[in-house]
């Protein structure tokens, strides 16, 4: 029986890979909304015997990445009436594929990093990964909605990063951190919504007009 | 107390300023908070060395040169606002005022900031402030700029939050990521993680400053946004965000790690000033122009902090110097923007003619920029051309001298040909009001006396500055 964070972690990885494999949007959006509430649960599997610190970061995690953030940008599809992502830059195999090759990679290159006093061996190559996989959504995907949840899920990876230092790490901080990203997005979806109507598509390619 | 509310106050009267329903009052609303925080930055000169509960907060030499830079050239780009606002006629008076004063806290956090935290707190929040002001047009351009401004610095800033998670693992003794406390004790700090937490800062405050490679949103952003708001972000954003790679420099120097910072120093440095050096010849418009001088400066100013020694000096002063002129310079643009409707230099001929005052401060302003005599950037660049050589880096010399001169060529091609020439036909001499020409000659009478003169009280500070990066006077 594997503990319950590690659980976690891997689920983590698999939401990765489900928003690396899917092609609708509202599905790659429902990735990361349980993401997010994976990312919730982390904290309290992490460090058990709980103090206010740790489980307000679960309920502020909750409220912002797996409802609130959701919520917003599935609203924002919705005006937008695009369902699917279509003409990525790399085909949907081959992005699965440098995932996995991510993970590995991630996986390699954890041990010699010796990070101390983390509470799994997991949480750091599951952290290192989903950073390069949000990274790889981020540069591969055309659609300005779908950087949007790539940049979601890079923060989502440096949040999973950030729990090993979870205890040194002051509440204001990450209560700052969190707001922030939440700022963020949110702001990112009001642009999407005007790219939107001002193009007739979410696509970020079709903004070309400024170069030297 | 004084620090809290110096952060704290701007934002709170954004809120006042956004709720309340009379038009008339937020201008001078903004203008009366740029003038109670530069009277509030001015009074910490004279009682240095405050600092805040937990060491949260706190100001030190570097930071307080900031604060300075970051509220003078608030002051004049809230003064120009009065007028911009009446000239634009636009509906967004009040985003644009709220979000200029949730600027100016960020901005004041990061300054004041001796938690690696907080700093990145702010950075992301100055980023933020400003997304809706380079959107301000709503027109197809400034909605590409504001995406490529969102998503670059985003990514960029989360990467500087890896980058400080890694500091907090590398530390072993004293309280997490509090400045003081990893400075203190640098000597236990774990190599191998500390490494790791330099890079991914380097990469994370370098997109925000604008060095190449990582520059590419800086002139759509600056071509796109409002002149004053281009002002702030070359003046003001670009220093809060160099004071966040600074702050880092100054941990590394003291764990003895200053010959594994140079290479990536150099290396971001120098291709910002051959990249920006190369756009700038051939350069159509002036906002765009300006942009690249920006990324040439943070060039110059990555260098300084790799060289050490004086070079921190130089460092410190062509920060002080870099944020004042910038914020002129772009406002005089600014004036011209408003004079022909467009920053395309092939629009406008003859300023000096039809606007005496913005065309002075353009020439004056070009001459400040490209570091020639007597302006203070011209002391500071000599001062970080003289530690490269006193560090046996004469190629590294040679190469930025060689750059500064292409950057000249390209600067004063552009600008010269605006600023003299006949003006068209019907096109006759426009009234220069004082909101729109005060701030920017200020500001640039600031960096002539710097080139001239630099009081006891500000070498004594800048010193200290440098002494914190590792450095030293010359």
């Amino acid at each position: 029986m594997q503990p319950s964070h590690d659980v976690l972690l891997l689920l983590v990885v698999l939401t990765n890979f489900w928003v690396l494999g899917t092609t609708r949007l509202s599905s790659m959006i429902r990735a990361a909304a349980m993401q997010g509430l994976l990312l919730a649960a982390l904290p309290i599997a992490l460090y058990p015997h709980a103090s206010l610190h740790i489980v307000g970061l679960a309920i502020g995690t909750l409220l912002v990445k797996a409802i609130v953030l959701p919520h917003f940008l599935t609203r924002a599809i919705r005006e937008a009436a695009v369902r699917r992502e279509i003409e990525p830059l790399i085909g949907f195999t081959a992005s699965l594929i440098l995932g996995a090759a991510a993970v590995a990679l991630a996986f390699a290159i954890a041990p010699r990093l010796e990070l101390p006093g983390t509470p799994s061996g997991m949480l750091i190559p599951v952290a290192l990964s989903t950073v390069i996989i949000g990274l790889l959504v981020l540069t591969t995907r055309n659609k300005a909605l779908t950087q949007v949840v790539g940049y979601l899920i890079l923060e989502n990876g440096i949040y999973v990063f950030g729990l090993s230092q979870a205890e040194r790490v002051p509440f204001l901080v990450e209560v700052g951190v969190l707001l922030d990203v939440f700022a963020g997005v949110f702001i990112m979806g009001i642009v999407v919504f005007h790219i939107n109507r001002e193009f007739d598509s979410l696509d970020s390619a079709r903004l070309t007009e400024l170069r030297d | 107390m004084l620090l809290l509310t110096l952060i704290l106050l701007p934002a709170a009267t954004g809120a006042v300023a956004w709720l309340s329903p009379s038009a008339r009052w937020r201008p001078r609303l903004l203008l009366g908070i740029a003038a109670i925080h530069v009277a509030g930055t001015a009074s910490l000169w004279w009682t240095q060395d405050r600092s805040a509960p937990e060491g949260w907060l706190g100001v030190d030499a570097l930071g307080l040169v900031v604060l300075t830079v970051v509220s003078l050239v608030f002051l004049a780009v809230s003064l120009y606002s009065l007028r911009f606002l009446e000239h634009a006629k636009v509906q967004g008076a009040r985003v644009f005022i709220s979000c200029l004063l949730a600027f100016l806290s960020a901005a004041t956090l990061v300054a004041l900031a001796h938690h690696f935290a907080l700093v990145w707190i702010g950075m992301e929040a100055t980023t933020l402030a400003l997304a809706p002001l380079v959107f301000f047009r709503r027109d197809r351009r400034s909605l590409e700029a504001v995406w490529k401004y969102l998503v670059l610095s985003s990514v960029g800033i989360a990467l500087a939050l890896f980058g400080t998670f890694f500091l907090a693992a590398a530390q072993v003794e004293g309280r997490p990521l509090i400045l003081g406390d990893l400075v203190q004790n640098a000597a236990t700090l774990r190599p191998g993680l500390l490494r790791a937490a330099f890079v991914f800062l380097l990469v994370g405050y370098g997109t925000k400053m604008g060095l190449a490679p990582l520059h590419s949103w800086k002139p759509d952003t600056y071509g796109e946004a409002p002149s004053p708001v281009a002002a702030l972000m070359a003046g003001a954003l670009t220093s809060c965000a160099f004071l966040g790679l600074a702050r880092t420099v100054e941990v590394m120097a003291a764990a003895h790690q200053a010959a594994f910072i140079r290479p990536p120093l150099f290396a971001l440095g120098i291709a910002s000033l051959v990249l920006s050096a190369g756009f700038m010849i051939g350069q159509t418009d002036l906002k765009r122009l300006l942009a690249y001088s920006s990324v040439e400066h943070m060039g110059i100013l990555a260098i300084a902090l790799g060289i050490g020694g004086a070079g921190a000096y130089g460092a410190a002063l062509h920060l002080l110097n870099n944020g004042l002129i910038k914020g002129s310079i772009f406002l005089a643009v600014g004036n011209v923007v408003l004079l022909s409707g467009t920053s395309e230099a092939s629009a406008t001929r003859g300023v000096l003619r039809r606007a005496p005052l913005t065309g002075i401060l353009l020439i004056a302003g070009l001459f400040a920029v490209t570091g020639s005599p007597p302006f203070g950037l011209f002391v500071s660049e000599f001062t970080i051309l003289g530690a490269a050589f006193h560090a046996g880096l004469t190629w590294l010399a040679i190469v930025m001298l060689l750059l500064l001169a292409i950057v000249f060529v390209g600067m004063a091609r552009l600008i010269l040909g605006v600023v003299y020439g006949t003006p068209e036909a019907g096109a006759g001499p426009v009234a220069e009001p004082f909101p729109l020409v005060a701030g920017p000659l200020v500001l640039g009478g600031l960096v002539l006396i710097l080139g001239l003169y630099i009081p006891p009280v500000l070498q004594d500070t800048l010193a200290r500055a440098a002494g914190a990066l590792g450095g030293g006077t010359p």
